[in-house]
């Protein structure tokens, strides 16, 4: 554990899932809330149904399973500030930022002003910040 | 050069843990260190011993631990994608009060910190899923 | 830096494949595995867009999830078949590895 926290990695974790139909999201969550005390450069992507993470509103009393959205909002708290997004994933959804919920972070640099994580990119962009990662992790 | 393997499903549904154990394989083969498979998800199903597929099948969870003892590997099975699926060693098997283990030799049960450690030490860390 | 993306979905049935194409950069690498295979043969309505991959990018497939599949023939021009031992190779060729699961 020393040894690894001398050394800082670029990690991307890749969520081309929805929630709650398979266990993917909620386990890839997991993942990443480790993966945030390990001072690692963390970035998150979501692309295709990986969208449907953020959305607002979900309520799951009814299906018996745990709602885990709010775990997303936590995720500033944990230092994680950079949440790229698909833009066509979204578009061919129907589906607009402000459908997704609003994840922000405090930017210690900047007298901890609050700033939103969510970044919306083109599948070409989105390509180049992969190329730039040591590690990429989907689920 | 050094690797990481995730698996992410389980034996038999998916082809995903026969890729991972072709590549090991044959990364291993080759020369290069396999620094640690890391099982998640379904991918904890593999560490079961009591799996007991026909006579003229593979036996996934056999040849991992065949690959572990012949080369020394370490195969962990991540502790909270295993407590939710019954994949249980001595330990978990007291510490939560079951009454039986069923780890495969081979595999050892620990936590999701294992995999981002992997990333952080590997030189490559591949991932296998559905 | 280059990365290699595996895609191991058949492109009729899943994204993965249309969105890693748009997400691939110039001097990349794309691997087709296990069900991904049936995107590496002529005649289906991916294969333009393969041949368009395969204008700035290198397209492999795995040989032995083709035989598995029966798909031996009509591999599209240009891709080139590897072995667990040449998947291995293209991992350590490049820098990092995606998964298109």
């Amino acid at each position: 554990m020393s040894d690894a926290e001398q050394i800082t990695k670029k990690f991307m974790y890749i969520n081309r899932k929805a929630p709650y139909g398979t266990i993917y999201a909620w386990e890839s969550l997991e993942v990443v809330l480790i993966a945030a005390a390990f001072d690692q450069d963390i970035s998150l992507a979501f692309i295709d149904d990986g969208v449907y993470q953020l959305t607002k509103g979900q309520k799951t009393e009814a299906i018996g399973l745990k709602n885990f959205s709010a775990t997303y909002r936590a995720l500033g708290d944990y230092d994680i500030q950079k949440i790229y997004v698909e833009k066509e994933s979204l578009e061919t959804r129907g589906l607009t930022l402000d459908d997704l919920q609003h994840l922000v972070y405090e930017d210690e640099d900047d007298d901890y002003a609050e700033k939103d994580s969510i970044k919306l990119v083109s599948a070409d962009e989105l390509g180049k910040i992969m190329e730039e990662q040591n590690v990429v992790l989907s689920f | 050069m050094k690797f990481g393997i995730l698996v992410n499903e389980g034996p038999y549904q998916h082809q995903a843990s026969d890729t991972a154990y072709n590549f090991v394989k044959s990364a291993l083969e080759k020369g290069h260190e396999i620094y640690r498979v890391f099982f998640y998800h379904d991918g904890v199903n593999n560490g079961t011993r009591l799996t007991s597929p026909p006579q003229d099948d593979r036996n996934v969870v056999d040849r991992w631990s065949a690959l572990a003892k012949e080369n020394d590997l370490d195969m962990v099975i991540c502790v909270a994608a295993a407590q939710r699926r019954g994949i249980v060693d001595q330990g978990e098997m007291e510490r939560n009060g079951k009454d039986a283990s069923n780890i495969a030799e081979g595999f050892r049960i620990s936590g999701l910190g294992q995999l981002v450690e992997a990333g952080i030490q590997s030189d490559r860390l591949v991932v296998f899923g559905d | 830096m280059s990365m290699l993306h595996t895609v191991n979905k058949s492109p009729f049935n899943n994204d993965a494949l249309s969105k890693c194409l748009q997400c691939a950069q110039p001097g990349s690498s794309i691997l087709f595995i296990e069900d991904g295979v049936y995107a590496s043969r002529e005649g289906t309505t991916f294969t333009d867009s393969v041949k368009e991959a395969l204008k700035d990018k290198q397209v492999y497939v795995l040989q032995p999830d083709l035989d598995a599949r029966g798909m031996n023939s009509s591999l599209i021009d240009g891709i080139k078949t590897v072995d667990y031992s040449g998947f291995v190779d293209l991992t350590t060729e490049h820098d990092s590895v995606q998964s298109w699961l």
